[in-house]
């Protein structure tokens, strides 16, 4: 087990791999998004309450689960990097938090914009839109501290850091419409009992969920390449062939390129 | 009102509706393409360091 995981993680097979994998992860993002728009907005039934706003739904609902979802991603590629020092994990953990810093915006404003109609208030300072802010500004942080050193390791084990710390929020985003009384509707697919949610209402929804993360996968696949070559790039400006990275810059890391 | 009309008219939520959709084309279509903008430099870059590398290599 623990040599599959190494030999898949050693940088030259993840570019490799990841190479042949990255156009299927795309292809299947973006039909997944189309067929997921096309019933979020022709085939689902508007709501008997919030009539056709309850559309912000297939949006805001995916893009909130893929916040959570990219930070625990985060954290534990962070964990990872800071106890196993594994080459990949750190890569992982920075290509990840963009991509959740994203999806974290869009919960925000889809969620916002919902909000105004339905609640009639853009913005609550309550337990969960407030604990979706703070992993906003989590995302933004960790961002801001792996380019804060000179020292790219000193930068990568801080934020690494942040990150582990910041999975505390995790559960309180997710049971804080149960802990408190708040106007955010508490949990309708993910709860005790099954989904209170019309299959005709899930269905886009689980679509639009598995685009979203196709999508993230190609992005996360994407950035770690990209951070794998300008590392590799460095360690050959330097020309220090006892250096790791340069290693990845030879046979390994152009097959890759080329794939 | 009927057709396109209506659709784009979401029942009287197109001012929330739409903005949110295309605060998420924004979003994420923004970083898809400058995530591939930066693939692709980081790329070249490589490449062209590495072909440097090995005309030197001939050479000496």
């Amino acid at each position: 087990m623990a040599w599959t995981i190494s030999r898949f993680a050693n940088p030259g097979r993840f570019l490799q791999l990841s190479g042949k994998l990255l156009p299927w992860c795309g292809a299947l993002a973006l039909l997944l998004m189309l067929v997921g728009l096309y019933l979020a907005f022709f085939v689902a039934p508007a709501d008997y309450q919030q009539g056709e706003a309850v559309r912000i739904m297939y949006l805001h609902v995916p893009a909130a689960w893929m916040s959570l979802n990219l930070y625990l991603f985060l954290a534990l590629a962070s964990a990872v990097a800071l106890v196993a020092k594994h080459p990949l994990a750190d890569v992982a953990a920075q290509a990840a938090a963009p991509v959740g810093a994203a999806f974290t915006f869009v919960c925000l404003v889809s969620g916002s914009l919902w909000g105004r109609p339905m609640w009639g208030t853009w913005w609550v300072w309550d337990a969960r839109l407030t604990s979706v802010l703070v992993l906003f500004f989590l995302y933004l942080g960790y961002i801001a501290l792996v380019d804060a050193f000179d020292d790219p390791g000193r930068g990568a084990r801080a934020a690494a850091l942040l990150a582990i710390v910041g999975v505390v929020n995790l559960p309180i985003i997710k049971f804080s419409v149960d802990w408190w009384n708040t106007l955010h509707q508490p949990a309708s697919v993910l709860r005790m009992g099954g989904p209170a949610i019309y299959v005709s209402m899930l269905v886009p929804l689980l679509v639009m969920t598995a685009g979203f993360t196709m999508l993230s996968a190609a992005l996360l696949l994407l950035r770690m390449r990209t951070l794998l070559f300008e590392r590799g790039a460095r360690a050959l400006r330097i020309n220090a062939a006892a250096v790791e990275p340069a290693a990845l810059a030879s046979e390994g890391a152009l097959s890759g390129v080329k794939g | 009102m009927s057709g396109p009309a209506a659709f784009l008219a979401m029942g009287g939520y197109a001012r929330f509706v739409w903005p949110a959709y295309g605060t998420g084309f924004i979003v994420l279509g923004g970083l898809v393409l400058r995530s591939w903008l930066r693939y692709r430099a980081s790329r070249q870059a490589l490449e062209a360091l590495d072909r440097g590398e090995r005309a030197r290599e001939r050479a000496g």
